[in-house]
């Protein structure tokens, strides 16, 4: 583990730019904080912190210079690796037939992520295995994916709506970066705390003016992760939560919810973890170019589950009972693990408030139990 | 493409007539309609009008007066499919405001020969007159969705136009939520996407030009607006807009009136 000085980030930006890496991270825009391209480190939040309640989220000033004194925004990472719009190919009538070109032309640039929250890690390592772990392989998603280096920062605060801790995805990084930072304030020290998990990582970190931790360095980041864990108010109660869910799809708590659903989408479309795409195709007025686009979807709209001979899911209550039991249990047959990182997204950005512990609890509290 | 370039026309009933000039203010691609199709009837663009049937007519406006209803059915004989366009067509538009009042009583004070009125008692959509075969919503209805629904006919295929709610649209765009963020009472969570979010992106609340989503649940909705401090009587205002008569607009105005 080594220093970098707080004054020194900018070297470590520097760094990734001189490497050919277009750098995307946190900043400032329409009353959040969202994560866009950067240029350097003047362009990251300092001294800007939030709060987040169930459908309200505002910023603050901080009364100190952290960089990374804030909670995830309504921006995820999956933006970048997973498009909201992508064309897939074009065609052109030719004869009797049609020529196709692919959809992608420009290479994508190479990508450095600044500021990869841990449950946010543990999102793209879920939609690693959604889009690359089966035997189709999502080709876009694995050129961005190649073509992304992950700075991750430890968090040291818990917002209200954070609940990484319950389910074990922070709130620090074990695995998955290539730079892993924790940054420290104690009085006018001011300092990251460093460490590589990939040889790219190593060799980025190696070409700064760095030095070891001391062991009371290390420390005080350590203790900052702790403290933001053991601090973390909220949590999901995730005793036997796929079987629970399953025994309970009559539960009349999925009423309850369904009065407060907007069926807006906001949740899937926030949530770092959501994976669902529709395919749309155009044609120009002579009939003689088509395009096919992939689309963010969401298992709230009506098209999402019309087929023929009627919808699967017509009502409001299945719908939100379909996504939560994919997330918090049928995610564990698919894949392996509960399809859920504890970021708080859906809670925050969610018009209604709907906080999907709350609805597990409620659940627990009046459902059957096997 | 047919070899005879289908023929289509453009009506107007009681509106402000800024749908039909979407079509005009289709830029770069109206050659392109031109091209592919023969503008039989559209005063708005050319003196020249070539008589019925019609394969696809554009409506827009809302019905109003007795005459209305016997034009609307006539053109509905003239014209294969039939489309109605915007808020008007599709809603009865923000003169249905009317609907909640006595029409009578307007006429008796705007007018000094009231007598001479013929009008009906609301404002009405075409659909609820004739069979509409497809409704493209908004006020004013957004170019590109009108120039897909036209090139979706014309190429035998479905429309793609999307009933899900603005919020969708915010999101692709990376628009940051208003009424998250900022407090802003917003009808985006139930109103169909079309507009490309142009209020939430510049933050505005949603205004609901586009009328009700797919599924909307507007009593939530307006459970929120109260949370940020609405009034019953704004919450009311809120709903009753542009598509003030769209049933799920006006269910949840009548329920804050």
């Amino acid at each position: 583990m080594v220093i970098i000085e707080s004054t020194e980030l900018n070297h470590l930006l520097e760094g990734l730019i001189s490497r050919g890496y277009l750098l995307v991270g946190p900043t400032v825009r329409s009353g959040a904080i969202v994560y866009d391209e950067i240029r350097s480190a003047e362009d990251l939040p300092r001294g800007v912190g939030d709060e987040q309640l169930p459908a309200r989220y505002s910023l603050r000033r901080r009364d100190d210079a952290m960089f990374f004194g804030y909670g995830v925004g309504p921006v995820s990472w999956k933006k970048f690796l997973y498009p909201p719009r992508l064309t897939m190919f074009r065609a052109t009538k030719a004869g009797k037939g049609f020529t196709i070109t692919p959809g992608e032309t420009e290479p994508r640039p190479r990508t450095a992520f600044v500021g990869v929250r841990p449950c946010e890690l543990n999102g793209i390592i879920m939609q690693d295995k959604v889009f690359l772990g089966g035997p189709y392989v999502d080709g876009a998603y694995k050129k961005a994916r190649d073509n992304a280096f992950i700075v991750a920062v430890n968090c040291t605060e818990s917002g209200a709506n954070c609940f990484c801790a319950s389910m074990g995805t922070g709130p620090g990084v074990t695995k998955g970066f290539d730079i892993a930072l924790t940054e420290v304030l104690q009085g006018k020290r001011h300092y990251f705390t460093a460490e590589a998990g990939t040889s790219l990582g190593k060799e980025v970190l190696g070409a700064l003016s760095t030095r070891e931790a001391t062991d009371p360095e290390a420390k005080a980041g350590l203790d900052a992760v702790a403290r933001a864990g053991t601090s973390q108010v909220k949590r999901m109660d995730v005793r036997d939560l796929p079987q629970l869910l399953n025994d309970n799809f009559e539960n009349p708590r999925w009423d309850d919810v369904a009065k407060r659903c907007l069926a807006c989408t906001n949740c899937t479309m926030v949530c770092p973890t959501c994976f669902c795409s529709t395919v749309e195709d155009s044609t120009d007025l002579t009939g003689t170019h088509a395009e096919r686009t992939r689309k963010w979807d969401s298992c709230f709209t009506m098209d999402f589950t019309k087929v023929a001979g009627g919808n699967i899911r017509p009502s409001t209550r299945a719908r939100y009972r379909q996504w939560l039991t994919h997330k918090l249990s049928n995610w564990m047959n698919q894949f392996g693990t509960l399809g859920c990182v504890g970021c708080g997204r859906c809670i925050t950005w969610c018009p209604s408030g709907i906080d999907l512990t709350a609805e597990v609890d409620a659940i627990r509290g009046n459902g059957v139990h096997a | 493409m047919p070899l005879k370039k289908p023929k289509v026309a453009v009506f107007k009933f009681a509106s402000c007539d800024g749908c039909q000039l979407s079509l005009l203010d289709a830029e770069d691609e109206l050659l392109l309609v031109a091209g592919a199709v023969d503008i039989a009837n559209f005063p708005e663009a050319s003196r020249r009008v070539v008589s019925g049937p019609y394969d696809i007519g554009l409506v827009e406006g809302s019905i109003t007066t007795p005459h209305d209803v016997e034009r609307v059915r006539e053109i509905r004989k003239q014209c294969r499919v039939l489309i109605a366009i915007g808020a008007c067509a599709t809603a009865g538009g923000i003169q249905a405001l009317r609907n909640w009042k006595d029409v009578k009583e307007f006429t008796r004070t705007v007018y000094a020969s009231p007598e001479y009125i013929s009008t009906l008692d609301r404002s009405m959509p075409v659909g609820s007159y004739v069979h509409v075969d497809f409704e493209l919503r908004g006020c004013p209805i957004n170019k590109a969705q009108l120039l897909e629904v036209l090139n979706a006919y014309l190429n035998k295929r479905k429309p793609t136009i999307p009933t899900n709610s603005v919020c969708m649209e915010c999101k692709l765009r990376g628009s940051v939520c208003v009424m998250v963020a900022q407090a802003i009472p917003c009808l985006g969570p139930a109103t169909q996407a079309g507009c490309g979010a142009i209020c939430p992106t510049f933050d505005r609340g949603c205004y609901g030009c586009f009328g009700p989503m797919e599924n909307p649940n507007t009593s939530a909705l307006a459970a929120q607006f109260e949370g940020l401090g609405l009034s019953r009587h704004d919450i009311m205002l809120s709903f009753r807009k542009f598509n003030a008569y769209a049933d799920a607009f006006r269910k949840e105005s009548d329920a804050h009136e």
